[in-house]
């Protein structure tokens, strides 16, 4: 699938303000006035920042106000109620803690499991698409949760929990990569299912429908870039968990560290979402001969 | 709405034939020359006549090489619309409502005014039968030339879509695949027509017909002996020219 900037920016940069927004909605740092404000600031700049990125992508991004009306078949449609409600309840906790030095624990719970149902809602965006094995995987929500909410842990200074969040969010990172190396396999779909033409004999793709490229090429037989994917791998698995863990396990870590462990995180989290995008393979490749010479490799 | 309805009245869509296909594009064009101008936003080209032309085209002709366990390899070519599958992943997917299934024939449609080209229903359809246009943002895919099939200012031989009506090679064909009885039906009955990606659970109505296994050239070639050389040096005459010639 095609890494457009505005998804990658969108899904990381929203999923750790949501995740800051689900501990601050717990009280996780039980913050007030000033420092509730930075806080705050911080978590509704990442989210909204990421949501606005995600219009970009839009054909038509001035009827995004249409996109409210789906929620009982779509998940787009949910992500976008879940992120307002969120928002809204968490601007509600916001302005109590910050003007008023005060908290409602029910309005915070609220809040937080609205800022949690967006990270998931979003991630079902992605698990749903049988079209992209790759993702069409019980792995693929866990993977968008653990480390929207290792970020969270992260930026809300919740030591213990980032630690074991970190730790934990890796090693389903590990997991959904390595599952996700088999699924396209795993979903039964090739060149010979794609045309039918199976009892015929041997199928190799001929001649495409055109001399140029087209939509479906750019968008979903996007091909760049995946030979750097372990080198990138590495990369997201040392920035994005294990560097951050490390700067967080020095004892009495400062501020410094942990700012240091905050952009370290960032930087990892976007290889990973790149490599989300780039290497899931979408089976219309299969029309124009991707995977034709490679049957059963992966 | 985006849900999908339960059931529809007719399940009208295309049969398409890849034993007889000839792969002459002429529906590709049909398609875009009858689509451009009617439903919707116009199906535009990026740098049409420059160093890297693209589109939109709302159908597409591929062409596979089947080489079979014994006989010659085959050209198969195949063209590749929306199948107006009964279980549509494009549909349910759209936040809008701007993608629907309509009830009383099943065709899949989308109401440009509501749709936000986000391209998520192109990325929910196994087929690639979705592009977004670049002009318009909006999503175009087959109508199943809505606007030509119950079109009364058209005479009735053209009230079916552009693509079956100009197929020179008889390849395409309409009508209603919910009726068992059906033209369309029978001939699938009859050819054993399948669908794409079946196991995806997409329930495309449109369905291919395989292409017949070509003659053996072996049993064309009942003559061929008596055609044999008799002998590989000439004799005679001949045989005397053909050492003379050696000699000089």
């Amino acid at each position: 699938m095609h890494p457009a900037p505005s998804v990658i920016i969108f899904t990381t940069f929203s999923g750790l303000g949501f995740g800051l927004l689900v501990f601050l909605g717990l009280g996780l740092p039980p913050v007030t006035g000033w420092v509730a404000f930075v806080f705050f600031v911080i978590a509704f700049a990442l989210a909204v920042g990421g949501l606005l990125a995600s219009t970009f992508h839009l054909g038509h991004p001035e009827r995004a106000l249409k996109a409210f009306r789906q929620w009982r078949s779509s998940w787009l449609s949910r992500e976008g109620i879940a992120a307002v409600a969120a928002l809204i309840v968490m601007g509600i906790v916001a302005l109590l803690a910050v003007f008023f030095d005060s908290r409602i624990a029910a309005l915070g719970w609220i809040g937080a499991a609205l800022s949690l149902a967006t990270v998931v809602t979003t991630a079902m965006i992605y698990t749903q698409l049988k079209s992209v094995p790759r993702w069409h995987q019980a792995l693929t929500p866990l993977h968008l949760v653990s480390a929207s909410l290792a970020g969270g842990a992260l930026l809300a200074g919740q030591i213990t929990s980032a630690q074991i969040l970190l730790a934990l969010a890796g090693l389903i990172q590990i997991a959904h990569w390595a599952r996700g190396d088999r699924r396209f396999a795993e979903a039964g779909q090739s060149i010979a299912s794609a045309t039918g033409l199976s009892e015929a004999g041997r199928i190799r793709a001929f001649a495409p429908p055109h001399t140029g490229t087209n939509y479906l090429l750019r968008e979903m037989v996007h091909v760049v870039g995946r030979k750097h994917a372990q080198r990138l791998r590495i990369i997201a698995l040392g920035l994005g968990y294990a560097l951050p863990l490390g700067l967080i396990l020095v004892p009495g870590a400062s501020h410094g560290l942990g700012g240091l462990a905050v952009l370290s995180h960032l930087l990892g989290m976007l290889a990973s979402r790149w490599l989300f995008f780039a290497q899931a393979e979408h089976v219309v490749g299969l029309y124009y001969g991707a995977r034709g010479e490679r049957i059963g490799a992966c | 709405m985006t849900s999908l309805p339960e059931t529809t009245q007719r399940k009208l869509g295309l049969v398409i034939d890849l034993d007889t296909c000839v792969g002459c594009h002429a529906c590709v064009i049909a398609c875009k020359g009858w689509n451009d101008a009617q439903y919707g936003a116009p199906l535009s080209d990026q740098e049409p006549y420059g160093a890297n032309p693209t589109g939109t085209f709302l159908n597409r002709v591929h062409s596979y090489e089947i080489t079979p366990p014994h006989g010659q390899a085959q050209l198969v070519h195949f063209p590749k619309s929306c199948l107006h599958c009964e279980d549509a992943p494009c549909v349910t997917v759209c936040p809008t409502g701007a993608s629907y299934k309509r009830v009383e024939d099943g065709i899949v449609l989308v109401n440009e005014a509501d749709c936000i080209g986000c391209g998520l229903c192109a990325w929910a359809c196994p087929y690639g039968a979705r592009e977004m246009d670049k002009a318009a943002g909006v999503m175009k895919k087959c109508t199943l030339c809505v606007d030509r099939i119950y079109n009364e200012n058209l005479p009735p031989e053209d009230r079916e879509p552009a693509c079956v009506r100009t197929c020179p090679a008889g390849a395409r064909h309409f009508g209603d695949l919910g009726d068992p009885d059906s033209d369309v039906s029978q001939l699938v009955a009859a050819r054993g027509g399948f669908d794409l990606m079946p196991d995806l659970g997409t329930k495309p109505v449109n369905k291919y017909l395989p292409p017949r296994p070509k003659d053996q050239w072996q049993e064309t070639d009942i003559l061929a002996p008596f055609l044999d050389p008799i002998a590989d040096t000439p004799q005679g005459f001949l045989g005397w020219l053909d050492r003379a010639l050696e000699r000089l």
